[in-house]
């Protein structure tokens, strides 16, 4: 077999990527893939199968379930699982709810996203996990651009944003004290385009609400809901049925649909392109206020 | 796919952010939702332009207190290439934010107020980015629309700042002078009328033409094994991979290569990048190497081409940014982190503090403060496969680890 001549037109930020993700292997006893379904674990996937061939992934996958998921996601996500023969642990926001640790949200707003931070900290300590590897870009949100790669969570799961370690050349400092547990962020440096113009190269298959399709739809505050049992609606919120497609994948209460006709990854990727909303735009948890997400990190969220 | 990684240095009220602002507006990189934001919250404040700043002072902290605390990270593409901008504060610990953001990148800019010209501050963003040897450096000369666009002006500013060329260690470095007005966009992203003695590019056309070959400093390959992959399957069943990343040169199959620590020779087998097999591993590139010969290679070790060894010793003298709180002193205990590679150190001598401003050095310091410069000695416990900095940017630099906290507490440039 003839050898390909050489590695230079590989993409830098997956050449990055893969060293970071190797970096996690090496300096940590308990690492984990923190898993939505959404197009950037999906990537992160690819990329930590990419690290490690041909050996299979050295870490096993982790989805916090917060039971209001689209149904899609979930069952694109036991399918990948199975076909990759990877390991899969799923911890439920509905157990930390039934043993009173979190309270369901009410109303206009309410969400379980926020609730998720309670039970990804729970299972952080129940499996002794000193590193997660995430999906979080820093281009999504302006608290997310000042986070490290390797960024270092107090014993209570905490982010703090001031007393940051410099993160110097390529090197990660993975040194921890027990209890403490990092954070690590490989596709840190990518854009929402970089990862949509990789799936496209890469042929990543997705699941299938990332694409155009009728769904049943309510408006709120400029924004496309999911009409759903998960979804608070009032009564005078019409629903209507819809072209749309989703963005970004979070919890149905808080991630919102576009107008969109895009039915394929080349549609997709033309549509981000010319796009100009940016795609935390289409993240109700956001909206909440303008340290939304900063508030939320220091609290223990992913 | 090209990524253009930039550090920007200014001093407060240069305008730094106007010009990151201006660089997002003019390639239609904010978005509407973002610009929204921007406008609104510029509105509330009561100002009667839009702060740009805002968009990149991601803290409450920053945004309360109008400061940029941290690095932050900023992106934005042209057709041509990706670009990340380090945008590093100018005035708190101004210079353990400037190494951090300039270690990872390729090019810096350096912003000057036209009606202040080179100030001391200046000296120091030069300063830092010679010392972290990036290969290109852009001065930008801004806030030209309140000096009435001088040739004059530019000319001066551009004469005092090729004074402080001579006294910089990397004479190598590339240096291009723009004028620019940020707010009003002459020559960021658009050319302008408004200065037609200006024969050069526009910023953004001239970080666009710098060639991806050229703006990494060359070396010779050093392959830095991160994790030993054995996958004890059927197929691969006695598959003994090396996984790590290339730096300063490249490696290919049959180079004659040698483990480090064990000198023991052996060829390199096979290249991979995931399932494919490759002739030749570029520079930066994550791969998998297989060699000829089963041979004890681990963690921490090294790969090099025969005949390129680097420097194995158990001392050696750097330059170091101090970047803690607490003091370094003289006999006090660290791990190095040398790539992947990990050392306990000694400090055995705190030679001098070398001053940032090149207004000279102190002699007889037996501890180092936050944001200090100094050349200091270490012994190690072990041995490190090191280059010169000045060679080697990768192989030549280290971290310090705090043994107690765990914390990174400095960066070293070895001699």
């Amino acid at each position: 077999m003839a050898l390909i001549k050489d590695t230079s037109h590989i993409n830098p930020l997956e050449n990055e990527a893969i060293y970071i993700i190797r970096e996690v292997a090496a300096q940590f006893e308990k690492p984990v893939l923190l898993f939505s379904g959404g197009k950037d674990s999906i990537t992160l996937v690819r990329l930590a199968q990419k690290a490690f061939y041909p050996a299979k992934i050295p870490f096993p996958l982790m989805h916090i379930d917060t039971g209001h998921n689209f149904p899609e996601t979930i069952e694109f996500r036991d399918r990948l699982v199975k076909e990759l023969g990877l390991e899969l642990i799923v911890r439920n926001v509905q157990d930390s709810i039934d043993q009173g640790k979190v309270k369901e949200e009410t109303g206009r707003y309410s969400s379980r996203n926020a609730l998720q931070t309670t039970t990804l900290l729970d299972a952080i300590e129940e499996f002794k996990f000193d590193a997660c590897i995430g999906g979080a870009r820093r281009d999504e949100e302006k608290a997310r651009a000042k986070e490290r790669i390797f960024s270092v969570r107090d014993d209570f799961g905490q982010w703090d944003e001031k007393n940051q370690r410099p993160e110097l050349f390529d090197m990660l400092n993975g040194q921890i004290d027990l209890g403490q547990n990092v954070r690590v962020f490989p596709i840190s440096n990518w854009t929402e385009l970089d990862v949509w113009s990789y799936i496209e190269k890469e042929n990543i298959e997705i699941p299938s609400i990332y694409f155009a399709h009728k769904r049943k739809v309510f408006l709120r505050d400029g924004m496309i809901w999911s009409h759903s049992d998960y979804v608070y609606q009032e009564e005078d919120e019409e629903v209507l049925e819809e072209l749309v497609r989703f963005r970004t994948v979070g919890d149905m209460s808080c991630t919102a649909a576009v107008f969109s006709e895009a039915s394929d990854i080349a549609s997709v990727v033309r549509e981000i392109r010319e796009s100009t909303i940016s795609e935390r735009g289409a993240r109700i948890d956001d909206k909440r206020s303008e340290a939304a997400m900063e508030k939320r990190k220091q609290q223990g969220y992913f | 796919m090209e990524v253009l990684k930039i550090a920007t240095a200014g001093s407060v009220d240069d305008g730094k952010s106007t010009l990151i602002g201006r660089i997002l507006y003019d390639t239609k990189s904010l978005t509407t939702d973002k610009l929204e934001a921007i406008e609104k919250t510029s509105k509330q404040k009561g100002y009667d332009y839009l702060d740009f700043s805002l968009a990149t002072d991601g803290l409450v902290a920053e945004r309360e207190q109008g400061i940029t605390i941290d690095v932050a990270h900023i992106y934005f593409s042209t057709p041509k290439k990706s670009y990340i901008i380090a945008d590093t504060p100018g005035h708190v610990e101004y210079t353990r934010n400037m190494v951090t953001g300039a270690s990872t990148s390729q090019a810096a800019i350096i912003l000057i107020d036209a009606r202040k010209g080179v100030i001391e501050q200046t000296n120091r963003h030069f300063f830092i980015n010679n010392l972290l040897r990036i290969k290109n450096v852009i001065v930008a000369i801004n806030k030209m629309d309140l000096v009435d666009y001088s040739e004059e002006i530019y000319n001066a500013i551009k004469k005092d700042f090729e004074s402080l060329m001579g006294k910089r260690d990397y004479q190598e470095q590339n240096i291009t002078f723009i004028p620019v007005s940020a707010l009003k966009g002459d020559n960021v992203v658009h050319k302008t009328d408004k200065l037609p003695w200006y024969k050069g590019q526009t910023l953004l056309d001239h970080l666009e033409q710098l060639d991806r070959k050229d703006v990494f400093n060359a070396g010779t390959p050093r392959f830095p094994v991160q994790f030993v992959i054995r996958p004890k399957t059927d197929e691969f069943h006695d598959f003994r991979g090396f996984a790590g990343k290339v730096y300063g040169g490249e490696l290919s199959v049959g180079d004659e290569v040698v483990a480090l620590p064990s000198q023991t020779k052996s060829r390199i087998k096979e290249i991979y990048f995931h399932d494919k097999k490759y002739q030749t591993a570029s520079r930066r590139s994550s791969v998998t190497i297989t060699l000829e010969d089963e041979i004890n290679v681990s963690r921490g070790d090294m790969l090099v081409k025969v005949g390129d060894m680097p420097k194995i010793d158990k001392q050696f003298t750097a330059t170091i940014s101090w970047m803690d709180s607490k003091n370094m002193n003289a006999g006090g205990k660290y791990i190095i982190q040398h790539g992947v590679n990990k050392v306990l150190a000694k400090v055995d001598n705190i030679h001098h503090k070398i001053n940032p401003d090149y207004s000279g050095i102190d002699e007889g310091v037996d501890s180092l403060k936050i944001n200090d410069i100094a050349k200091v000695s270490f012994k190690l416990n072990k041995p490190i496969f090191f280059d010169a900095f000045k060679d080697h940017r990768t192989n030549g630099s280290f971290i310090l680890i705090d043994t107690q906290s765990n914390n990174t507490v400095g960066a070293g440039f070895i001699n």
